[in-house]
């Protein structure tokens, strides 16, 4: 009898039953991707002959090391609660700016990479300035970075830039080899590299841990005495490397530059985040998600190339209903999370 | 010690040493010594002269506070006398215009709330400012997390966070999302994260207002054991009650200014009140009396609304309600219990599954507030800040907006018009400031309930639904609504008024209507039969004894 009593009151000190679901329900998204990822590879290794094997899903990465890096620096904007629609068209003129300055200034790649990293970080950090400092919604200032430097492609060159640089071809077509022939490309470390340093800072540094809670609320985050200013930059700054780091990567992938590269490269960044469990309204989500949501816009693509009948649109069309469903997902919840609050 | 240079009570100043002690006896089963020494110690934190001017409103002047370490300290006024500008200009929110903050006898001035935070001064406000989204041990440490090799160390975090809970006596599991406790575990959680922030000054501001009764004590007894550890403690509340029980001095302000610093023994609840308003506090009891004799009188004629078996299915169940010309209608129950869910029916708020509603014996339809408002009827929400006000709007614009919305956009209201309604309202409700052109979002929540009473007051309703129109606004401002209800009746105009305060309920209404479980149980005539006992009987058991 006692001891029903002290469990009554060890109980009531608890957080609610509900509650305790609800901690679970942040990765329920995470784990429908996984499945997802899981189950489509089954199907498609069922259905088509070569689909079941370790140098598909490697290939996978290897087309999709540059979208990969864009969306882990969108991931960390996305967790403040903004968005950052400047990344595909960043994408693009780094791929240009890069392009013209190999082959028609005959600059070095290791002059170039750097000064490309800095545009893109300080084109970032500008945009937070400005969203920060004039409480502008992150969305229009966003809007605003996406045309001015998908404008700036056009004075570089209307033309697309073909790099016939043997350093930079030779890079781009190296293959670091694994035990049984499997491979992958240069990109596919770098991208790596970028997603375990995501990783680290945002769940083992005060900075992520301060990324988190400003997206769980900008008012207390700045009452608790937290940098808020300096975070909400910072993560704009670090989208924007991302996004010119990808760059570069796609420069290696298409070997030339061109203003119409990665177009609406944005909204597949931001598409993978919410599809890898990251909320649209801030303040949950994992960095390893992401990576399992470009896999599957990576998988969608592969499946379709391998049907052979379908059209490439229907990428898009699939990616389209996928990412309806996690929106309801997360709408469900949050509606819980109202309720329980 | 530096005396404010103020018109502050003398009681407040250089005899207050002794009067502390007064205080100290007064307070019941406090520990013995807790009475802050006053005359010979120094203030952790002394303001003089602060001043406070926002756009159109001059928030603060020549305000003074003294906090000691080892006391509770208790802030009053009215809604709109500086309390929260006050906090803010403390804690760094906001800068002060002018004047000197000293903390530990250095002067110090401080550019944001990290800043205030360092000189050893935090803040728990009202509404919890933590992250529901991350963990109870990182709300604890955010910021102060401890690390090796530059990243945060998990285990240390937790470890830390369990202790600083376990010496308050709170057990909770430190790696559980803080959204997923109470409110209240929440506010806990909060102060133990200030104070060890800080362990010199904790302000509270309306720590207790969404708390029930349990909560409150606890949270008493956590404020009592920082206290006895020497812990400044500013308390902020409405309750007078409560500043009776926990505070050992309190410091008043009254429109901006300081009214004065007096030790809790030299006060008593009426005289504490009519030092917040400056004025003899309203005879409301006059009010009661009136209100039961008209009761039956005002029944007798033909309803001007009646409902019936209205109700929407997970809302509130059908119910039926008679509402008179004149009729002062309570609608009591638990929060969540359906009261507002009832009235939101009858304005179209929220559109009705079952029933009927007749207006003046006519079958009316009322699927929007736009049907409603066309037959007289008018609602405050309960929720001002989301479904009342428009912050960035002024006064004035607040103030026509119904009439305007009833008269159609093809009739637009001339702007002298409009000058003279507002400050017909401005004048009648006492709406500081009186500036129709100042900015809703400036001024205080009492003074924001009256702008939304008179938005709604110029559309001239039959019937006025006022959900919790005093809640979160002082006594004041209160006394004033209340009589602004009893006159409304006097005049002919029908209110169903939805209070928490079930002593406020029946000294206004003439009928009170019991709601529990999303179900109406019962329509009592306030005679004199009725007590809150009463009714509290037939709320917990679903049945008029």
């Amino acid at each position: 009898m006692s001891t029903g009593i002290a469990n009554t009151a060890a109980r009531l000190t608890r957080p609610l039953s509900r509650g305790g679901s609800r901690r679970a329900g942040t990765r329920i998204p995470l784990i429908v991707t996984a499945v997802l990822l899981v189950a489509m590879f089954t199907v498609g290794s069922l259905r088509y002959d070569g689909f079941f094997s370790t140098q598909v899903v490697l290939n996978l990465l290897i087309d999709n090391a540059f979208l990969l890096v864009v969306a882990v620096g969108a991931t960390f904007v996305i967790l403040t609660g903004g968005i950052d629609l400047s990344v595909g068209s960043m994408v693009a003129l780094s791929t240009m700016i890069t392009a013209s300055l190999v082959e028609h200034q005959g600059w070095s790649l290791g002059a170039v990479i750097p000064l490309v990293l800095a545009i893109g970080a300080s084109g970032g950090a500008l945009m937070g300035w400005i969203i920060h400092t004039f409480e502008i919604q992150p969305f229009i200032v966003t809007l605003a970075g996406m045309f001015l430097a998908r404008g700036l492609c056009y004075t570089i060159s209307t033309e697309s830039i073909t790099i016939d640089d043997p350093t930079t071809v030779s890079i781009a077509q190296a293959r670091l080899y694994g035990s049984g022939g499997l491979f992958v490309s240069v990109s596919v470390i770098i991208a790596l590299v970028v997603l375990l340093i995501a990783f680290v800072v945002l769940h083992h540094t005060r900075f992520g841990r301060g990324v988190y809670a400003l997206g769980g609320n900008e008012t207390s985050a700045r009452l608790m005495g937290l940098p808020v200013g300096s975070t909400k930059v910072a993560v704009y700054a670090i989208s924007g490397l991302c996004s010119a780091l990808g760059g570069v990567l796609m420069t290696f992938y298409m070997l030339s530059g061109y203003a119409l590269h990665a177009m609406g490269m944005e909204l597949d960044a931001i598409a993978a985040t919410v599809i890898g469990g990251t909320l649209l309204t801030g303040g949950s989500g994992f960095v390893l998600g992401t990576a399992l949501g470009v896999l599957v816009l990576g998988m969608i693509q592969t499946v379709i190339n391998f049907q052979g009948t379908l059209s490439s649109w229907w990428t898009r069309i699939v990616i389209g209903g996928l990412l309806l469903v996690f929106i309801v997902l997360q709408r469900l919840m949050t509606g819980r999370r109202a309720e329980t609050d | 010690m530096t005396t404010p240079s103020t018109p502050a009570d003398p009681a407040g100043t250089a005899p207050a040493g002794a009067a502390a002690g007064a205080g100290a006896d007064q307070g019941a089963g406090r520990g013995t010594g807790a009475g802050p020494d006053t005359g010979t110690r120094q203030p952790v934190l002394e303001a003089t002269g602060i001043r406070k001017q926002f756009p159109g409103v001059l928030a603060l002047d020549q305000v003074a506070l003294r906090l000691y370490p080892g006391e509770v300290h208790a802030l009053m006024g009215e809604n709109g006398a500086g309390k929260s500008t006050l906090i803010k200009v403390l804690t760094g929110v906001h800068p002060a215009d002018d004047g000197t903050l000293l903390v530990d006898g250095a002067p110090r001035s401080f550019a944001d709330p990290l800043q205030a935070q360092q000189a050893g001064i935090s803040t728990v406000y009202q509404e919890v400012n933590l992250c529901p989204n991350i963990s109870v041990a990182e709300n604890i440490l955010i910021g102060r997390e401890p690390r090796r090799f530059g990243l945060v160390h998990w285990s240390a975090l937790k470890r830390r966070a369990a202790e600083l809970l376990t010496e308050l006596d709170l057990d909770l599991d430190v790696s559980t999302p803080l959204g997923s406790h109470s409110l209240a575990v929440q506010q806990l959680v909060a102060i133990v994260r200030a104070v060890d922030l800080s362990a010199k000054v904790l302000v509270l501001d309306e720590p207790t207002s969404s708390l029930d009764r349990e909560e409150v004590a606890q949270l008493f007894t956590l404020v009592r054991r920082l206290r006895d550890r020497g812990v400044a403690i500013l308390f902020v509340t409405h309750f007078l009650d409560q500043v009776f029980e926990l505070c050992d001095r309190v410091t008043i302000l009254r429109n901006g200014r300081l009214e004065g610093e007096y030790p809790i023994g030299e006060l008593t609840p009426v005289t504490l009140v009519q030092r917040m308003i400056g004025g003899e506090l309203a005879t409301l009891d006059e009010l009661s009396e009136k209100a039961q004799e008209e009761a039956a009188e005002r029944v007798a004629g033909e309803p001007f609304l009646t409902a019936r078996e209205l109700g929407r299915a997970g809302s509130v169940e059908p119910y039926d309600l008679d509402v008179h010309a004149g009729e002062v209608i309570g609608l009591a129950g638990l929060l969540g219990s359906g009261r507002t869910e009832a009235a939101r029916l009858l304005f179209g708020a929220d559109t009705a599954d079952s029933g009927r509603v007749t207006v003046e014996g006519r079958t009316v339809s009322l699927r929007t507030p736009r049907h409603a408002i066309a037959r007289k009827i008018a609602f405050c929400s309960e929720n001002r800040k989301a479904e009342g006000i428009f912050g960035e709007l002024t006064i004035r614009e607040n103030i026509i907006l119904a009439l305007q919305a009833a008269r159609g956009w093809t009739r637009p209201l001339s702007r002298t018009k409009q000058d003279a309604l507002t400050r017909r309202w401005i004048e009648a409700l006492d709406i500081r400031p009186a500036d129709p052109e100042a900015q809703l979002r400036n001024l205080s929540g009492g003074n924001q309930q009256k702008v939304l009473l008179a938005r709604w007051l110029l559309t001239e309703p039959r019937l006025l639904i006022l959900d919790e129109p005093t809640r979160g606004i002082d006594v004041g401002a209160k006394a004033e609504i209340q009589k602004l209800v009893a006159r409304l009746a006097a005049d002919g105009t029908a209110v169903l008024f939805i209070s928490a305060e079930l002593e406020e309920v029946l000294r206004l209404s003439h009928r009170v209507a019991v709601l529990r479980d999303h179900r109406m149980v019962a329509t009592l005539v306030n005679d004199d039969g009725v007590t809150p006992d009463r009714i509290l009987a037939t709320i917990a058991t679903g049945a008029d004894s």
